[in-house]
């Protein structure tokens, strides 16, 4: 229906003499349509909320301490030192002595994908079956049942990327994801997120390829399969782009070329639509792949994991080009081993996109936790950061990562109401978030105890 | 910068050392205004500040020394820091891993077909120069237990000292405990233990028998002799016999079999444990938990809950936590501070991370500050638990340590980009 309908949008119905109108982008709207959604999402209902006499770390340099955030129909109001005089027709919520945050944003999740009880049943985050797979889809594989999703909510989570393994070069489609319980993937879909796109490099490809004794297995081998696929997808792009002429010009005997979905994701990456979010770890290896970028100029929104950032950190920030890191892994595996716990802080001094990732269930948990390391690591090293700066490591640089900046990551009106109410400072090993909210809905109250989200997990009460 | 004056002059003059004004955290208690004395390697004093000390200064500023009994001692006064003694990480692999991936630097698990390794020890492969030590020891840690992985009898642990350059200095105890495992996957739990019965019967037939063996007048055994004879001290209870185990039906027939074979029983892992607090209480039987385990990440998991610590604490089990780590054991302290998030007793939490260990090893006067226990003490700007307090020195029995690491050394290069640091 969609698709009809836009076709007929071309310069062939306007009539008149030929006026300056863009070919139809046929592969986007293809791309839409595959996205239509089939389960409903649950419209924010809920009244007016006031949340007072908190500390509040907006992400966006202000701490209003006390302050006060007002939410309506989902979104951010109004945000300010004090307590607004007139707070009628507000729910009221006093959280004297707490700490509000924006929501935190994980970018890379494997939850849903490689979900609990780890079991061979679970191990739906690979397509190891060919070394670029960019037409299959993380949220095909995602069960919105993992025991993990409730936990990470529980720790102050309201978005996260939910992205495929590293096994392939590229291994397809993320999603963005808001942090309720639904049935299906598609429900749970961050609303107007961009799609984005796992890619890979380094040692993990090679290793599962080459142990096969198949291509690639060597890291040249990696960079000439990911340019292949990449040469593929213009000629892919022109084809389209070609027919796409023909129905604008009103030829009505113009054939869709075939389809080809790995394709059609690679022209939305060189279109602008898909963001790659590329898993490296070695600074050579991440330069690799900004030359790759270059050679078929797309703009690479994020490397992951890039323990060696550091190490080329003037590049990225030039070329604003992201990275998601932990606070303090390392050594895992060789191209891990340069890996320093100061990596969040020297990127960020240097005008860098930092963002601290989880690629973890239990880190997912406690977010703010390995945000106030990196912070204290940073500080030993003597950079200067506030923590407004870790706390943006965490929510307003993620948004950004995920192309989702002007909606959530900062506690600023208009933006969605996805807010942490921590019980103590968030940089503190003792403080829980206390309670959670998505576009102004309460999701979490670690006062209040409530049946498991995952039906996995009912009926395995212990009963003692 | 007075600090690191003061810890440079320190490398000439180790033999006493005192510090003043601590907020020292004693077995019973944070204690403030303590003053602790180290005299070659040894605590002498941790109490109330010594009447007579007479601390003078130096020409070097905030330095200070002070004659102690006739020896020269150097003297530093402390302003709010926090002191405890070296962090234990009961369960580590620190030592005997530098890559994980790379199979070269991995010495954690004996290969071969027999899963019974008891002769095997890791002490024969502990690593003393890993770059993972001088990282370990920026989270507090003056030593740790250092644990062979896999088999049904994995091999013999090793209790070392995070200090040294050789294996002669840095291994304190080789031969530890005894490391057996039982969980999901592969074949049936049941079989787990039918093997581990089968072997402690053979061991105890072997210790009963082995002259006549020798002299051919016994069956030939099983099992390797070695192996058997390395169970020996298990069998007698002279060494504990570590289960790394989490199903709460596991732990139960662990207990069942151990009180059977009347060894000595230590829990690794027991993300169940919680469940069976009571049982294990009343056996005695300690437990060694990761804080974070992080919710039903396996069928072994399905009940963990993150207040295990607090619950088995509260029954009256002796509570240790460990990393089951290597390249981050630094994160100590963060799961002891998790831990209290969760109900744990702040000074119980700190005790899980230094005295309890000690205590549940027989480590002697280790991981706790009072005088004539082996100077192993950390000075912290703060809260040792909290995740912005750092580490401002740190001794291995009376010595300061370097806190300097490789990671150290990549900041230091890259530091400034100009020029090109790989240049």
């Amino acid at each position: 229906m969609l698709l009809s309908s836009l076709l007929l949008t071309g310069g062939a119905t306007l009539g008149g003499p030929p006026v300056e109108v863009p070919p139809p982008d046929l592969l986007a709207d293809l791309d839409r349509a595959a996205r239509e959604l089939v389960e409903t999402r649950q419209e924010p209902a809920a009244p007016p909320l006031a949340i007072v006499g908190a500390t509040v770390m907006t992400a966006a340099g202000e701490v209003h301490a006390p302050g006060h955030v007002l939410v309506r129909d989902g979104q951010i109001e109004a945000v300010g030192p004090g307590e607004p005089e007139d707070l009628e027709g507000y729910t009221l919520v006093d959280a004297s002595g707490g700490w509000v945050t924006p929501g935190l944003i994980d970018t890379h999740s494997h939850m849903g994908v490689y979900a609990w009880p780890g079991s061979g049943a679970h191990d739906d985050g690979n397509e190891a079956t060919a070394p670029t797979t960019p037409g299959v889809w993380a949220e095909h594989s995602f069960w919105p049942q993992d025991p993990a999703l409730q936990r990470a909510v529980a720790g102050g989570v309201t978005t996260i990327q939910v992205l495929p393994g590293s096994a392939n070069l590229i291994g397809g489609r993320g999603v963005t994801l808001h942090l309720v319980p639904h049935r299906g993937a598609r429900a749970m879909r961050f609303p107007g997120a961009p799609e984005t796109l796992k890619m890979a490099c380094g040692e993990n490809p090679k290793r599962v390829y080459g142990g096969r004794q198949t291509t690639p297995s060597t890291r040249m081998g990696n960079v000439r399969a990911t340019r292949a696929a990449y040469a593929r997808a213009v000629r892919y792009q022109d084809t389209w782009a070609r027919h796409a002429e023909r129905v604008a010009a009103g030829d009505e005997e113009a054939q869709a070329p075939e389809r080809d979905l790995d394709l059609e994701t690679l022209v939305g990456v060189l279109e602008g639509r898909v963001l790659p979010q590329v898993h490296c770890y070695r600074a050579d290896d991440m330069l690799a792949v900004l030359q790759l970028a270059d050679e078929f100029d797309f703009q690479v929104r994020s490397f992951h994991h890039a323990l060696e950032a550091y190490k080329i950190r003037d590049v990225l920030a030039e070329r604003s080009v992201a990275i998601n890191t932990w606070a303090d892994w390392w050594g895992f595996k060789l191209e891990a081993y340069d890996g320093i716990p100061y990596n969040l802080a020297l990127v960020t001094d240097a005008g860098g996109i930092a963002v601290l990732h989880t690629d973890s269930g239990e880190g997912v948990q406690r977010m703010n936790q390995e945000a106030a390391k990196a912070l204290t690591a940073g500080r030993a090293a003597g950079i200067e950061l506030t923590e407004d700066d870790a706390l943006r490591w965490v929510t307003a640089n993620p948004a950004w990562v995920l192309g989702i900046e002007d909606q959530v990551g900062t506690l600023e009106p208009g933006k969605r109401a996805d807010m942490t109410l921590w019980d103590g400072h968030p940089l503190s090993v003792y403080s829980r978030a206390e309670q959670v909210w998505i576009d102004g809905v309460l999701v979490h109250d670690a006062n209040v105890a409530v049946d498991p989200w995952s039906d996995f997990e009912l009926g395995q009460e212990v009963g003692l | 910068m007075i600090w690191s004056l003061w810890l440079a002059s320190l490398a000439v003059a180790q033999d006493c050392l005192v510090l003043t004004g601590a907020v020292a955290h004693l077995p019973d208690g944070p204690s403030p205004d303590t003053t602790l004395v180290i005299q070659r390697g040894v605590l002498t004093h941790v109490g109330p500040p010594l009447a007579g000390l007479d601390a003078r200064p130096t020409p070097r500023e905030g330095l200070l020394v002070a004659d102690l009994d006739g020896e020269h001692c150097m003297v530093r006064a402390l302003d709010g820091q926090q002191v405890t003694a070296g962090f234990v990480d009961a369960w580590t692999r620190l030592g005997l891993v530098e890559v994980s991936l790379e199979a070269a630097s991995v010495d954690a698990h004996a290969h071969g077909g027999d899963p019974v390794k008891a002769a095997f020890r890791v002490a024969d492969a502990y690593n003393p120069r890993s770059s993972l030590v001088p990282i370990a020891r920026t989270g507090g840690l003056t030593s740790a237990i250092v644990v062979p992985g896999g088999g049904v009898f994995g091999g013999q642990s090793a209790y070392v000292g995070l200090d040294g350059s050789t294996q002669a200095e840095a291994v304190r105890i080789d031969g530890l405990a005894m490391h057996a495992g039982l969980g999901g996957g592969g074949g049936s739990r049941a079989e787990t233990l039918l093997r581990l019965r089968e072997v402690l019967d053979e061991a105890r037939a072997y210790g009963e028998h082995r002259e006549d063996w020798e002299r051919a007048r016994y069956r030939d055994w099983h099992h390797e002799p070695l192996d058997l004879e390395a169970l020996q001290p298990v069998l007698t209870g002279a060494q504990p016999l570590v289960v790394s185990v989490n199903r709460a039906s596991d732990i139960e027939a662990v207990l069942r079999f151990t009180e059977e074979q009347g060894v000595r029983l230590i829990l690794a892992g027991g993300a169940e444990a919680w469940i069976l607090a009571e049982a294990l209480a009343e056996a005695g039987v300690p437990v060694i938990l990761n804080p974070l385990v992080a919710g039903p990440t396996s069928f072994d998991t399905l009940h963990s809950r993150p207040d295990n610590a607090t619950r088995l604490h509260e029954a009256g089990v002796p509570v240790v936590i460990a990393s089951f780590g290597a390249h981050n054991v630094r994160k100590l302290r963060q799961l002891a501070g998790n831990a209290v998030r969760e109900g744990l007793p702040h000074e119980v939490a700190l005790a899980a991370i230094t005295q309890t260990p000690a205590a549940v090893f027989g480590l002697g006067d280790r991981g706790v500050l009072r005088p004539g226990a082996p100077a192993d003490v950390a000075v912290w700007t703060g809260d040792p638990l909290e995740l912005t307090t750092t580490l401002e020195l740190l001794l291995v029995e009376g010595a300061v340590v370097s806190l300097h690491t490789r990671q150290e050394e990549l900041l230091d290069r890259y530091r400034s980009l100009e020029p090109d640091p790989g240049g």
